[in-house]
């Protein structure tokens, strides 16, 4: 029984390192000077001259910039759209109501990633290419968001409403007063997955942008990275590190929550 | 007359959402199919009708049926092994241990990273000569490889980044299927003298069924879109060794310029998943059998 227990430990713990080793890699050859990044020696000098470089070598404030516009624009348009039509789905009976789910639903399997030519040509059409609305727009309207906070709202019991349309509350002011709030967590879970994916977002961003002023951090890493002639290893390892950064600090400060969010958001 | 209204609430509510999702969504999908029966427009020439000229380039492209063969490898290899290292992470981190926290958090953190990031710290390894796969592999007398550059292994490459990358994001709904898992049944089976195996194959992996089959139809659908890491990796050599369908779409339509093309191969991937829907139609309906 404690051998066999000891076995999962051992075995756990060998996995858990091998799945560390790559990031553990970066960060080492990222924080110490570019004479190390083949050779370990475990009183190598640190240094962040890796991020100072990496930073000077590419508009990197701007990107994040970029990003930070992004993903805010794209989580407050999807929780605006989303909220309305699950509420919609979840409270009203009314004609091709179930042909309009379906429609929805689809759209967790055909996603906007996949249909980058017809969309590029909407976006031409549109005339916003290389601007951050264009890569934004294709996202606005989730499937995923509008089922996730149709079954939310499901579980809202039915006399809150009642009591609030007695007190003579408009349809979106119970709406806003007692549907949003008791959603908070589904708010917090979809929220938290739907800025890490964008954050990370990379072909379709790729394809629309194509200027400093509108591309993001992941785009602009490529690029960073391709240029092989030299830029050291270290320094493209402290940019990446840099890029993935904020989500990095973000997910090991709220580890709980981002696990539970993610659990959440996949119970269906 | 106050249903009437209701409707038309509704349907205000829906409105915006609606819009969104059926420019960027349906539309697309429609217009492809449409596009694909099209020639790509050129300069001043506008696209003409070409009939199913467009499907009997496809049919004759060696590249594409390399991509569409590439696709079935890189989707028969990622997605069991992810699975299954997924559902071995999830068995061990559900459990007490010392470190558990670490652990978790090891097996956790390669999906929060960007795929662009992921491919960029992958790419350190496998640099021939220099990058670590080949530093342990010279300590031990081996000759110097070239994994990505050679059209043998530049797929099993991409491959091993895209399993590193999935299987702790899967895991996460193997761990809220386990702890809804009755602990009662457990504690019953055991006394009856079920041993931990027996366990496993007669009470956990059964009543894990939903959550498997719900885990790989995620996985099928990402081998269609996961294509990031092939940008830094190996930009979908040699010789379209590790090109994916999703991969050439790009490559036909944003550096060939021929979106005609492009559409086709995307009506051919909007097929397979739109197939893969009505699977998981058929297959949600009758529910996973628990037994």
């Amino acid at each position: 029984m404690s051998a066999d227990r000891l076995l999962n430990t051992l075995g756990a713990w060998l996995l858990a390192l091998v799945w560390i080793l790559p990031l553990a890699y970066a960060v080492w050859t990222a924080i110490h000077p570019a004479a190390y990044e083949a050779r370990f020696d475990l009183f190598a000098p640190l240094s962040l001259e890796n991020f100072a470089k990496a930073w000077n070598a590419a508009p990197f404030g701007r990107y994040f910039l970029n990003t930070f516009v992004l993903v805010t624009v794209i989580l407050f348009g999807q929780i605006v759209l989303c909220t309305l039509a699950a509420y919609a789905f979840a409270r009203y009976q009314f004609p091709g109501r179930n042909v309009l789910f379906a429609l929805v639903l689809m759209q967790l399997l055909i996603m906007p990633d996949i249909l980058i030519v017809e969309n590029y040509k909407a976006i031409r059409f549109l005339d916003l290419v290389d601007t951050i609305p264009a890569i934004a727009l294709p996202y606005i309207a989730s499937g995923f968001g509008i089922f996730l906070l149709r079954q939310t709202f499901m579980s809202v019991p039915k006399e809150l409403e009642e009591a609030a349309q007695i007190e003579g509350m408009s349809t979106l002011g119970i709406l806003i007063k007692v549907y949003m709030p008791l959603a908070i967590p589904t708010y917090l879970a979809y929220g938290l997955v739907s800025v890490s994916h964008h954050w990370n977002n990379f072909l379709w961003p790729l394809i629309i942008t194509n200027s400093v002023e509108t591309r993001p951090v992941t785009v602009g890493l490529s690029i960073f990275s391709a240029i092989d002639s030299g830029v050291e290893w270290s320094v493209i390892n402290a940019a990446t590190l840099m890029t993935s950064g904020p989500l990095l600090l973000a997910f090991l400060l709220f580890q709980r929550q981002f696990v539970q969010s993610f659990m959440r958001a996949g119970i269906k | 007359m106050l249903q009437t209204r209701s409707w038309i609430h509704a349907w205000l509510l829906l409105f915006p959402g609606l819009v969104f999702l059926i420019a960027f969504t349906h539309l697309p999908a429609l217009t492809t199919l449409w596009s694909s029966f099209f020639t790509t427009p050129r300069g001043r020439r506008p696209a003409k009708w070409a009939g199913l000229e467009n499907y009997e380039t496809l049919i004759a492209d060696p590249v594409f049926w390399k991509v569409l063969w590439n696709n079935a490898i890189y989707a028969a290899g990622t997605i069991p092994l992810s699975v299954v290292i997924a559902l071995l992470m999830a068995l061990w981190v559900n459990r007490q241990m010392v470190g558990r926290g670490f652990v978790r958090m090891a097996y956790f953190t390669p999906t929060v990273l960007p795929m662009i990031a992921v491919a960029n710290i992958w790419m350190f390894f496998y640099t021939p000569g220099f990058g670590l796969i080949d530093q342990i592999g010279g300590a031990f007398g081996f000759a110097q490889t070239n994994i990505l550059g050679s059209a043998n292994s530049a797929l099993w490459g991409v491959m091993v980044v895209t399993i590193w990358k999935e299987a702790g994001f899967f895991m996460i709904f193997y761990l809220a299927a386990l702890q809804t898992i009755p602990t009662t049944l457990v504690e019953a089976a055991r006394v009856e003298g079920a041993g931990s195996w027996t366990i496993f194959r007669r009470i956990t992996l059964p009543l894990l069924m939903p959550t498997t089959l719900f885990v790989s139809i995620n996985a099928v659908v990402n081998s269609f879109r996961m294509v990031d890491h092939i940008f830094i990796l190996t930009g979908g050599g040699p010789d379209n060794a590790s090109s994916l369908l999703l991969f050439y779409i790009y490559e036909v339509a944003f550096r060939f310029w021929d979106t005609a093309y492009a559409a086709t191969l995307t009506v051919v991937l909007l097929v397979f998943l739109i197939v893969l829907a009505i699977g998981q139609f058929f297959l949600f309906d009758r529910k996973v059998h628990y037994r």
